[in-house]
């Protein structure tokens, strides 16, 4: 879990200064972050993880901390979906 | 929506892609361009009435480029001396393959395969741009002066946006450019470009534009639906619906009206049937700065903001952006999702972009009084 937090964070110093940032802040809700970096994080997740993001998965709320990306890489990660 | 009208909405679309216009035309130099072959004959020449034809294209706003096996100092110092360089935009000369540099060009001008036109004197070169890519429309050399009477190559209209299509490019590249030296993190070089968004209610002058963009933009567009002028101006008429265009200016330059947003307006809700920008702006967080404006509208009305959303193969991108600005999926019909948003929470604009309103949706005076 926190390997996940780690590789996060280091996705987010891309596009934002992570310096100040706890693992429990609103990135969205702090003026951090634009459309285009939603686009592009969830892009990265599911390359990076090989996982694919459904539109249920689509809640702020699963992206909005460093905390809840690792949760929900934590619940997706090597889950084999059914076919 | 029913999903007959769907059914005429999709077929208005395959209708679209039969006749698929041209945006961007590549062409070959040796043969092609010029007479001859540089790297035997320094002293070649323009072919008669290839200049009209590459300047005609740049005022239809249709893009040009280069794929050329040559030298590339070479090669654009000829053209530079014929003073037609400034007219391609990211020019491949290089010994590849041109099926590489055809892909390369759309890549880099961001724009489908199917939307290029390859023009080249030799034969096996079109069978293997054609090869790799069959939806690219191959021209021979002879028949380039005959283009310009193709109806892939006439645009509906000819916009302020088309006829500066390529100098708004060319300051893309020179944005790009800085971006991509730029080292730190995306949001202060947002910050650095001075980013000035204008956006009210469309006007007739903004129609012809309105429609090109429609037709024109399939990534960043929430429902795909393309509506003519005439429909357009109905709707710009209708006192229930606003047609929102917006412009995007930076320091470099302005983009011209990359954004459109059409919004119906009912008593509970208002529902946004369009909401499209040029994938020219992707990364500069317009649709975000729209829907926030739209959020902030619905809740100074007191109305619940719902989006219409048809899914295409490229379009995920708005759908994330809906669900990244809080709208919630609440029901899907005929292929169209409904996303709604309460509009009790009212964003703020990104710090890093001025918003400006004019003869916005507020200020329309009330027909009915």
């Amino acid at each position: 879990m926190s390997e996940y937090k780690q590789i996060v964070r280091q996705f987010f110093s891309r596009f934002f200064r992570t310096d100040g940032l706890d693992d429990a802040d609103d990135v969205f809700a702090g003026g951090y972050v634009n459309s285009l970096f939603a686009i592009q994080l969830i892009a990265w997740l599911e390359k990076e993880f090989s996982i694919t993001i459904e539109d249920d998965d689509l809640q702020l709320t699963n992206f909005s901390t460093i905390n809840s990306i690792a949760q929900m890489l934590g619940r997706k990660v090597g889950v084999v979906v059914p076919a | 929506m029913s999903s007959d009208a769907l059914l005429v909405e999709l077929e208005k679309d395959r209708e679209e892609r039969r006749t698929k216009s041209v945006k961007v035309v590549v062409w070959d130099l040796d043969n092609t361009i010029w007479d001859g072959v540089l790297l035997e004959d320094e002293a070649v020449t323009l072919i008669p009435g290839v200049m009209n034809v590459i300047q005609e294209l740049d005022r239809r706003g249709i893009l040009q480029s280069i794929s050329s096996k040559n030298d590339h100092a070479t090669a654009m110092a000829k053209l530079g001396s014929f003073g037609i360089a400034e007219y391609f935009l990211y020019p491949q000369i290089n010994w590849g393959s041109k099926a590489v540099s055809v892909q390369a060009i759309a890549t880099a001008i961001n724009v489908g395969i199917d939307s290029i036109a390859f023009i080249d004197d030799q034969s096996y070169e079109r069978e293997e741009v054609a090869f790799s890519h069959p939806d690219v429309l191959c021209v021979d050399a002879i028949e380039f002066d005959a283009i310009l009477e193709r109806q892939e190559f006439i645009p509906r209209f000819i916009t302020d946006e088309s006829k500066g299509r390529r100098l708004m490019y060319l300051s893309d590249i020179q944005r790009n450019a800085v971006e991509a030296e730029y080292e730190g993190p995306k949001d202060d070089f947002l910050a650095t470009l001075g980013l000035k968004l204008t956006m009210g209610r469309a006007t007739e002058n903004d129609l012809q534009r309105a429609e090109e963009l429609t037709k024109r933009t399939h990534q960043l567009n929430t429902t795909g639906r393309t509506y003519n002028y005439d429909e357009l101006k109905a709707i710009m008429d209708s006192p229930d619906h606003d047609l929102l265009i917006a412009g995007l200016e930076d320091k470099f330059g302005a983009y011209g009206k990359i954004g459109l947003c059409l919004l119906e307006r009912a008593q509970e809700h208002w529902t946004v049937k369009l909401l499209l920008m040029s994938c020219r702006v992707m990364s500069r967080g317009v649709g975000t700065i729209i829907i926030n404006y739209l959020i902030s509208e619905a809740n100074k009305a007191g109305v619940r903001l719902r989006a219409e959303f048809i899914r295409t193969d490229r379009n995920r991108m708005m759908y994330i952006t809906y669900r990244f600005s809080n709208f919630e999926n609440v029901s899907e019909v005929g292929g169209i999702s409904i996303l709604e948003n309460d509009c009790r929470v009212v964003p703020d604009y990104p710090p890093y972009a001025s918003v400006h309103i004019v003869d916005g949706i507020g200020c329309r005076e009330d027909v009915f009084a």
